[in-house]
């Protein structure tokens, strides 16, 4: 069964789906950032994984990668969750009690490493040649599978917002904010830390998985760290970094704007075609700048501010430890 | 009331680091030639007080003279400038520079001079003269304070703050510390300085200041206060 | 694989040594003063090679002349991302410093690409003929390259030691409350040490260029490993950023004698992380 959208709607429906597949990528953030302050620019490397553990799971058997299992969507999704999960746990033990700069740096690696293995080891994935021909689920039907992402983005939504509000929640956010006092306070500091990575890496395993479905092809050029990871900090920072629902907004109004760039280029002269993606990343990296001097809070800020905040008082992390 | 000799003038200072108002109203001044310290409980706001002579601290009201120009909330680097040199408790050397490159930084703003003004130095802190070449970060406390006092000195200040300079020092130093200050002292620059060896600061000084809670609680000269039983007993401790 | 071979890659080693501690250097010295990790680093390198090239292919001027042309580039626009950007976000967070270099790496890198393309470009034509010393081969490139390398490091050396700027730098990285409390204007030594800090990416850059090709994504490329060897020396330690870039640079060239040469920057990376786990303060100590 075939369903024709018009030009503009498909445009519509592909541009909804992935600002929505962005938005569970830019919700891990929030939790790996906003909620406990780390900073990871490895964004890319877990997207990857899980894409691929998806499309390994679920694809027919082929002899020039691995995987054949034929699994239905719902556990190739599972894998990549477990499979990021697995991996952060890893990477999370070594890196978690680094400084930022050195927890930045350490996440570029892995994702570098990630894409290296990814596009030299063709046994996993087929090297640069990549997987094909991933299934989606239930149909083709692009409306139905927007369907599937939204309901997957509503379910972590909910998720993430439990998360934040429970005493789990405000004793991260205690974290982020005097460390030393959660210290004294006698809460274990790299446990939080560790679990909250995880749990950001797993939903970016999770958005990657939801892309392998997406475009139904994954290769290691799909996940250049630069451009994906970058995009989805500029979400979250344009959203409001901290809040969740800053989170969903911001992927959705700089997906838009990222798209309505290359309508604009589109514009121009078809000589200047390669030119244009140059154009839009500089715009991009523009918009930041401005962001970032003028309104770094975002759109919609945590209810409590994150930038210079005052720190969470001695006896509410006391209430936490009697949970 | 002018007076010719009064070099620095804090009139009902408020204010603190961020929210909080730690002065709250408190004054002080400094005469030429003056030692003048600052004693009193924890946490009374001493090195608050002094700190807002040179701009390190957020006044909201009152004001800062000094040498008859207003220098309330002026920018550290250009305090210095006026003649003021600030000595702070902890950090305050560069470790990983030599004890004449420490000096060299105390210069950096003379114009001339430089080796001149620290053949000077060397004569006040002889000491210092054979370590020149030795990393400020790798000698003791005591030493690190000379290094520190001598760099402040470079510039010709008229004035000279000093942050429990005693802090942390063996007894033989503590002396030797009090011994320059009074001969810095002679050379005819006025010390300003917080001290929590409260005693035998007193016994330096010109005139001193009791402070508790970010106000003042007594003024007297030097012998004054230590005399005074009911300050002996209630601010000045050890 | 025998002791010539592995000595051949030692030389290797150097070159890319010599090309990784450049940046570190620069990397060192921007964190160590400014505390900030300039994610921006490896674009002006990028930048510094491009401008070099211009010097080349359109003034046709002498790769001696190219070189200190691409420093300058790399100086100005590093002061100008500084002047217009980085210094309003001087009072913030560190990490939105962080961001704010990630995103000024992609305009520079988008600069790069809207004015000369993204295709593959020599910075020098013609072929090398290498040189030969007993059986290992040293091209005449790679001569230019370490002894650009040392000339660099001495003229840095000495700056920081005797120049009165160099001191108030040093000055800076040790205590930078200190520093402005002895009058030392903290801004005018901030501008230096981003032209220095450029200066130097530049220099890396163009000999990376020398050494393979110029390519927009080349900086950034180079970004890991170079942060790998600043992080290996100790961090804000410009001279531990020596080590740091000869050890990688020859490790990474050793582990070609048992890796596809594609895994270099994990190479890197890995020793990078080892270091992290054992000594995190790197062979020379960290600041702060």
């Amino acid at each position: 069964m075939t369903f024709e959208l018009s030009g503009l709607a498909s445009y519509g429906v592909f541009l909804l789906t992935m600002a929505a597949i962005y938005a569970v990528v830019s919700l891990a953030l929030n939790v790996q950032w906003g909620m406990t302050g780390l900073f990871n620019i490895g964004i890319a490397g877990f997207y990857a994984i899980g894409a691929y553990t998806s499309a390994i799971v679920t694809s027919p058997p082929s002899t020039e990668h691995l995987g054949g299992y034929g699994m239905p969507f719902v556990v190739g999704l599972l894998a990549a969750m477990v499979m990021s999960g697995l991996i952060a746990i890893f990477v999370g033990l070594i890196t978690i009690n680094l400084r930022s700069d050195y927890l930045a740096i350490a996440s570029i690696g892995i994702a570098e490493i990630v894409r290296l293995i990814f596009k030299n080891e063709d046994w996993i994935g087929n090297g640069v040649r990549g997987i094909a021909g991933i299934q989606r689920p239930i149909s083709d039907n692009p409306l139905v599978y927007l369907a599937v992402v939204v309901v997957v983005l509503v379910l972590v939504y909910l998720t993430i917002e439990r998360a934040r509000k429970s005493p789990w929640g405000r004793v991260l956010r205690a974290i982020r904010e005097n460390e030393l006092g959660a210290q004294a306070a006698g809460k274990n500091v790299f446990r939080f830390r560790l679990e909250a990575f995880v749990m950001g890496s797993v939903l970016m395993g999770l958005g990657g998985g939801l892309y392998a479905h997406f475009i139904g092809f994954v290769s290691p050029e799909s996940f250049e760290p630069i451009f994906g990871t970058f995009l989805a900090w500029v979400m979250l920072i344009a959203g409001g970094s901290g809040s969740n629902k800053g989170a969903v907004l911001g992927a959705f109004v700089i997906w838009f704007v990222w798209s309505g760039t290359e309508l604009l280029t589109n514009l121009l002269p078809a000589t200047m075609t390669t030119q244009a993606s140059s154009l839009r990343l500089l715009l991009i990296g523009v918009l930041l700048q401005v962001i970032l001097l003028r309104r770094p809070e975002g759109i919609l800020p945590e209810e409590r501010p994150h930038v210079g905040a005052s720190p969470v008082s001695s006896t509410e992390i006391e209430d936490e430890a009697a949970e | 009331m002018s007076e010719p000799d009064l070099i620095l003038d804090m009139n009902a200072l408020v204010g603190g680091y961020g929210g909080n108002d730690i002065l709250k109203g408190a004054s002080l001044t400094v005469r030429r030639n003056e030692i003048v310290v600052i004693v009193g409980p924890n946490g009374a706001g001493k090195s608050t007080l002094m700190k807002s002579a040179f701009g390190l601290v957020k006044i909201r009201q009152g004001s800062v003279t000094f040498e008859g120009e207003d220098i309330t909330n002026m920018r550290p680097d250009l305090v210095v400038r006026r003649g003021m040199s600030y000595v702070p408790q902890e950090k305050n050397v560069f470790p990983s520079m030599t004890v004449q490159e420490n000096l060299e930084m105390g210069g950096y703003l003379r114009k001339r001079g430089i080796a001149e003004k620290m053949d000077h130095i060397f004569q006040i802190f002889p000491r210092l003269k054979e370590r020149r070449k030795q990393a400020a970060g790798s000698m003791s406390g005591g030493e690190r304070q000379m290094v520190a006092m001598g760099r402040a000195l470079m510039l010709d200040p008229t004035l000279i703050l000093m942050d429990e300079p005693t802090a942390g020092l063996s007894p033989l130093f503590i002396e030797q510390t009090f011994d320059r200050i009074i001969e810095v002292n002679k050379l005819g620059i006025s010390v300003l300085m917080v001290e929590q060896n409260a005693k035998q600061a007193l016994e330096i000084a010109h005139r001193g200041y009791v402070l508790a809670m970010g106000r003042n609680r007594h003024e007297d000269t030097g012998a004054g206060l230590l005399g005074n039983q009911e300050i002996a007993e209630m601010f000045l401790g050890g | 694989m025998d002791f010539t071979d592995l000595l051949q890659l030692v030389v290797y080693g150097m070159v890319l040594g010599s090309i990784l501690t450049l940046g570190a250097i620069g990397v060192s010295l921007l964190f160590g003063i400014l505390r900030f990790s300039n994610f921006a680093h490896g674009d002006i390198m990028t930048f510094g090679a491009y401008t070099a090239f211009v010097v080349i292919s359109v003034f046709h001027g002498p790769v001696w002349l190219a070189l200190p042309v691409g420093m300058i580039g790399g100086a100005l626009i590093s002061i100008i991302a500084d002047q217009l950007v980085y210094r309003h976000l001087r009072r913030t967070q560190p990490v939105i410093l962080l961001i704010s270099s990630f995103g000024m790496a992609l305009i520079i890198r988008s600069i790069i690409q809207l004015i000369w393309g993204t295709q593959d470009k020599s910075l020098v034509k013609g072929i090398q003929m290498p040189m030969h010393f007993g059986d290992i081969a040293v091209r005449p490139d790679h001569i230019w390259i370490f002894g650009g390398c040392v000339g660099i490091v001495i003229a840095v050396h000495l700056f920081l030691t005797y120049t009165r700027m160099g001191k108030a730098m040093r000055a800076m990285s040790d205590n930078m409350d200190l520093a402005r409390v002895t009058g030392i204007d903290a801004e005018k030594v901030i501008i230096c040490t981003w032209a220095l800090g450029g200066a130097l990416a530049a220099a890396a850059g163009v000999f990376l260029a020398l050494d393979t090709r110029l390519t927009p994504m080349m900086g950034w490329s180079a970004l890991l490993p170079i942060f790998a060897a600043a992080i290996l020396g100790g961090f804000g330690k410009p001279y531990g950023a020596i080590v740091g870039g000869m050890v990688i640079g020859i490790v990474s060239e050793l582990s070609t004698a048992v890796m596809p040469p594609a895994y270099k920057p994990a190479i890197a990376f890995t020793v990078m992380v080892i270091m992290l786990i054992v000594k995190p303060n790197g062979l020379l100590g960290a600041r702060r």
